[in-house]
């Protein structure tokens, strides 16, 4: 419409208002002076101005309301008339006088509503004599009016049961039958707006169309309100005559809308026991009428329904509600070829909703369905289309959230197949609520074939599925994701240990394809959690002979191996390192000396070959040591290399200071409290003079080179060791190493070129305060200490 | 008025008075200067009595040769105006020849008295019936008073009364039923029916049914016709759709109809019609014409 014709639209509703006015002021006058002739003359001037067919709805709108509100006064001035003598009958008749038809039935309807209050006649025939003469308007938007205009004055009117208008000439059927019959002749009308007026002007019109809605809606309402429409009526009558219209309308936005305002005005219990006569109409309706919204409406509402109280799923199971829904859907589908892949995701999704509800049992249920969707999407490949996609990510969520279990999704095998047209990336997000669920409800998964299973679901998360997607990857996401998938690995449990190692070897399975940027998140995790199958098998042990169980340590150790090796693609040596360590440790606990042996070696063999850089050095020297130390499995040739290595290492690093910690560290190695085999006092002093030794020249270098001498720290450290093994009763270490190596540092502290360390400090301060506070406690310990003098 | 009146008439005034003038229905009838006045109101086969009174004025005397009252019926046709047919003339002699002094009253009585046509105001043609007094005078002209009186005739309701139902269309174009219950009303009846539209290609933007009546005067070569619509009801408002049924209710009684008149003494006929229009979005019309007869049913009330 041009702007132009949206300002004569103005004008010409502005004239319609003033006519009405004019001619309201008129009929006012006319009735306080109780001239009905007047009256009955200037109301029929008045309502002349709906005559128009320049205004578009919405304007028609405005210009009917005024008439509206002008007809309410009229209806009183009627119903005082009659009080005053003044015969409805002839009333009714002297209205229809008037020579145009719109304003005769507007003036006959305001009668007609006096006339039925008055009951001199049965309500029903006045209301069929009202709906039988409005057909005197065929012009859709005045019909329209003028029909809602008479279910508005009769609404309160219908003989209903419990209605003061009901007798035993007017029972319910035949406020049903008004209502209906209305319903009936409005949509027709608003049915034939479409076909009316130049093609070009189609969107315009279905604009116009859709605004009007409501007025035909609202007949279903008035329905919906009758009180004596029990479900008989309703099976009998209501449903199919309201269906019989939609179908036979053949018009799209009258079929959609009408569909939904059934839905969404009567009872949930009443479409559920006529589901067969309500879905038996979908497959009737238009191709271009949107079926799945309407039926995911009404298996909204009936999932709504069921979800409100369990005692109405009885009903539902009566009614074989998901078998007729289930086929239902399916005719649908068939019917309309063309429907998007989206339209039928939605559709099925929609279903699934319902069934959880209603069947939370039926697991069988949710596997069909999701395999009638698989069928639908075969050959369809991965979806492009982002809605389509999105519907499938509801599909496959729906059963987690019911279940708050993973079990159950695991044990649908529809539920992979839906999975894979799924395109990469939303594969990968749905493998992440697959993850999340599972965290959140910290469900575990104890059998091989559920983990199975799983993987193959959350397989984007384990995998790259496409090597093009690197570019688009955010560093950030892929930690977090990565995180939740090693979490998900650490709740894999059974306590069956066969059974669990099943699990792991699935796991590992799945594990080693992801690739470089996976493994140092999933790798870790595995190995956890098959140390702990392995720590609990050790306890297990006392009550278990020993063959059948030791089976299991050494194939788990195996795998571990394997597992590890996977890690030397990636590289990451020092977390390689760490976890060949901690397999050595459970070796050792498990009394598999081959086995730790075995570990330890790789571990050596990585800190020689991969781990160059010296910080790191340091650090995986530190670990080897403390790992070495505690192993006691090993016979005395294995740790005589071992312990040899690990000293060689440490003299071998590159820093001083870092020499000379790791070597007294390395005394460790050969004085074991509890291990008597590990007493050598010999090497424990050796270690302790290598030490001196290396930070006597690492003080000298620091002299050279900065031209002070370095910090006394490293002497306080190893003064330290010196204490301890001292105490620990190593014969080696006497008073006189004792008492010079406090002298030494003493000296070292006075020295002129000392450079100020107050960690240096604190430490010989808090050593000798060690120092007395032995000697203050007595005892054998204080006799020791009380030789060293300080 | 009636004092300079009185200044041009001679002599005496005379009044009418019927038997049963209180009782008696009184109609109004429009005269012919426009105005409208109250008239009593005769079917035929009625008695016509009441009295004559004459009274000179003021104390003249009134020499005559003989008074008498006529029942007139006539038909009065205006395109030859001045030329009355009388179709029925009753005269009673109320006096003999002689000298009135003072008041006089006369009864009259004409029995049953046939009174076959209604009155009737047409546009072409008028009959009506008048109680002419004529006081004959010689040489000074004689006095003539006029009262008119209304006729109407009522009929039973017709034995036989089928409805109207017919199928008109243009091809390929229009078809449509059209059903009225009856062919013959009585002038307070009501007109139901329904129109079904059979086929419609047309874009039609409303339908009227009209009421027209059909007046001719005159016979042969000589005949005028003139017809009249004296309702224009609006049926229906929009565009109807094959299938469509339309109903018609018309209530008769705010026209003003008179019964179908056939030929009445060979002077003139009036005729009724029912006339559906159905007009287009480019306000062509299409009609069909359907006469009905229409006849006066006793009133109960």
């Amino acid at each position: 419409m041009t702007p132009n014709g949206v300002e004569d639209e103005e004008k010409f509703l502005a004239s319609g208002i003033a006519g009405i006015q004019q001619n309201a002021f008129h009929m006012h006058r006319a009735l306080d002076s109780n001239n009905l002739k007047d009256a009955l003359k200037y109301s029929a001037q008045m309502l002349s101005e709906l005559r128009t067919s320049r205004l578009s709805p919405h304007k028609y709108y405005e210009l009917y309301m005024r008439a509206f509100d002008e007809l309410r006064k009229l209806e009183m001035f009627f119903k005082e008339e009659t009080k005053r003598g003044c015969s409805i009958v002839e009333l009714y008749e002297l209205v229809q006088h008037a020579g145009n038809i719109l304003p005769r039935l507007y003036l006959l309807c305001t009668v007609g509503s006096v006339y039925i209050k008055s009951k001199e006649a049965p309500a029903k025939d006045i209301l069929k004599d009202l709906v039988e003469m409005c057909r005197g308007i065929q012009h859709p938007l005045r019909g329209l009016f003028l029909r809602s205009y008479l279910s508005q004055v009769s609404k309160d009117k219908l003989p209903d049961i419990g209605s003061e208008y009901e007798g035993d000439a007017d029972t319910v059927v035949d406020a049903v039958e008004f209502v209906l019959q209305n319903f009936t002749e409005m949509n027709k009308l608003w049915v034939r707006m479409q076909h009316q007026g130049p093609a070009q002007e189609k969107k315009k019109r279905e604009k116009e169309r859709s605004e009007l809605r409501d007025l035909v809606g609202k007949n279903l309402h008035v329905l919906s309100q009758i009180e004596g429409i029990d479900l008989e009526m309703y099976k009998e009558t209501v449903l199919p005559r309201i269906l019989e219209q939609v179908v036979n309308c053949k018009d799209e936005i009258a079929q959609g809308y009408l569909m939904d305002c059934i839905i969404q005005v009567f009872p949930d219990e009443y479409h559920l026991q006529t589901l067969e006569t309500l879905l038996g109409a979908c497959p009737q309706l238009q191709p271009s009428v949107d079926i799945k919204m309407v039926l995911a409406r009404l298996m909204e509402r009936l999932s709504n329904y069921a979800a409100l109280s369990t005692d109405v799923l009885p009903e539902f199971f009566q009614v074989e509600a998901f078998a007729k829904l289930n086929s239902a859907i399916g005719k649908v589908i068939e019917a309309q070829e063309d429907m998007p892949t989206a339209g039928v995701v939605t559709l099925y999704s929609s279903l699934l909703t319902f069934t959880l509800h209603v069947h939370p049992d039926r697991l069988d249920y949710v596997d069909q369905i999701l395999g009638a969707c698989v069928r639908k999407l075969s050959g369809k490949g991965k979806l492009k289309d982002s809605i389509a996609t999105k519907q499938i990510v509801a599909l496959l969520s729906a059963p987690l959230e019911k279940y708050k279990d993973i079990d159950t999704a695991l044990k649908l095998s529809n539920y992979p197949h839906v999975m894979e047209h799924l395109d990469d990336t939303t594969s990968k997000e749905m493998a992440n609520v697959l993850v999340q669920t599972i965290l959140k409800n910290k469900t575990c998964i104890s059998t091989d074939e559920k983990v199975e299973a799983l993987f193959e679901l959350m397989k984007g998360l384990i995998r790259d599925l496409d090597e093009n997607l690197h570019d688009e990857f955010d560093a950030e996401d892929f930690k977090e994701e990565q995180n939740s998938v090693s979490r998900l690995i650490q709740m894999l449990h059974n306590d069956d240990p066969e059974e669990m190692l099943k699990i792991i070897c699935t796991v590992k399975k799945h594990i080693v394809t992801g690739g470089p940027k996976r493994l140092p998140f999933t790798v870790p995790p595995l190995i956890f959690n098959s140390l702990k199958l392995v720590r609990r098998l050790q306890n297990q042990d006392e009550n278990a002979p020993e063959e059948e169980t030791s089976a299991i340590p050494k194939k788990i150790f195996q795998i571990l191996n394997q597992i590890i090796e996977a890690l030397s693609s990636v590289p990451v040596p020092e977390l390689a390192l760490r976890l060949y360590l901690e397999c050595a440790e459970a070796a050792n606990d498990s009394d598999l000396e081959p086995v730790a042996y075995e570990f330890f070696t790789q571990a050596y063999i990585l800190y020689e070959e991969e781990i160059s850089d010296s910080k790191a050095q340091v650090t995986a020297i530190q670990l080897i040591i403390g790992t070495l130390q505690r192993m006691h499995i090993f016979g005395v040739e294995n740790r005589d290399t071992l312990t040899h290595k690990a000293t060689g290492y440490s003299a071998k690093l590159l820093k001083k200071p870092d020499q000379c910690k790791a070597v007294y560290s390395c005394s460790h190695l050969f004085w074991v409290d509890d291990q008597d085999s590990i007493k050598d006092g010999e090497r424990v002093l050796l270690c302790l003079k290598r030490a001196l030794r290396i930070a006597n020249a690492a003080q000298q270098m620091s002299n050279a080179t900065r031209g002070s001498s370095g910090s006394v720290l490293l002497f306080i450290e190893i003064l330290n060791k010196y204490l301890y093994f001292y105490e620990k009763g190593v014969t080696q270490i006497t008073v006189a190493s004792i008492q010079s190596l406090i002298e030494l540092i003493t000296t070292e502290m006075q020295s002129e070129n000392k450079t100020a360390d107050p960690a240096a400090d604190a430490l010989l301060a808090s050593t000798l305060r060690y120092i007395q506070f032995q000697k203050d406690k007595g005892g054998a310990v204080g006799e020791k200490y009380e030789s060293i003098k300080s | 008025m009636n004092y300079i009146i009185g200044a041009f008439k001679p002599a005496c005034n005379i009044s009418i008075t019927f038997g049963d003038g209180k009782s008696r229905k009184q109609v109004p009838l429009k005269k012919e200067n426009g105005q409208t006045v109250m008239v009593p109101l005769f079917q035929s086969q009625e008695n016509i009595a009441g009295k004559i009174s004459v009274e000179p004025v003021s104390g003249k005397k009134v020499e005559h040769n003989g008074i008498k009252v006529e029942l007139l019926g006539q038909i009065e046709m205006y395109f030859d105006r001045g030329n009355f047919y009388d179709f029925t003339s009753l005269v009673r002699e109320l006096d003999v020849p002689g000298e009135i002094y003072e008041r006089k009253t006369y009864p009259f009585e004409f029995s049953t008295v046939e009174m076959p046509y209604e009155t009737y105001n047409g546009v072409n043609v008028r009959l009506r019936y008048i109680l002419k007094i004529t006081v004959s005078r010689g040489y000074a002209g004689s006095i003539v008073e006029y009262q008119d009186f209304v006729v109407r005739n009522y009929s039973p309701p017709p034995s036989i009364n089928n409805s109207i139902k017919m199928e008109v269309g243009i091809e390929d174009c229009l078809h449509i039923e059209f059903e009225y219950n009856k062919s013959k009303y009585h002038l307070k009846d009501v007109i139901i029916g329904k129109i079904y539209f059979l086929l419609v290609r047309i874009k039609i933007k409303n339908m009227d049914l009209e009421i027209r009546r059909r007046e001719s005067t005159g016979s042969g070569a000589n005949t005028h016709v003139e017809t009249e619509t004296l309702a224009k009801f609006e049926l229906m408002d929009g565009a109807p759709v094959r299938g469509e049924s339309i109903p018609i209710r018309l209530f008769l009684s705010p026209y003003e109809l008179t019964p179908t008149y056939r030929n009445i003494n060979n002077k003139f006929s009036v005729k009724y019609y029912l006339n559906l229009v159905l007009v287009d979005e480019e306000d062509r019309r299409y009609f069909k014409q359907q006469e009905i007869t229409m006849f006066r049913l006793e009133e109960t009330s």
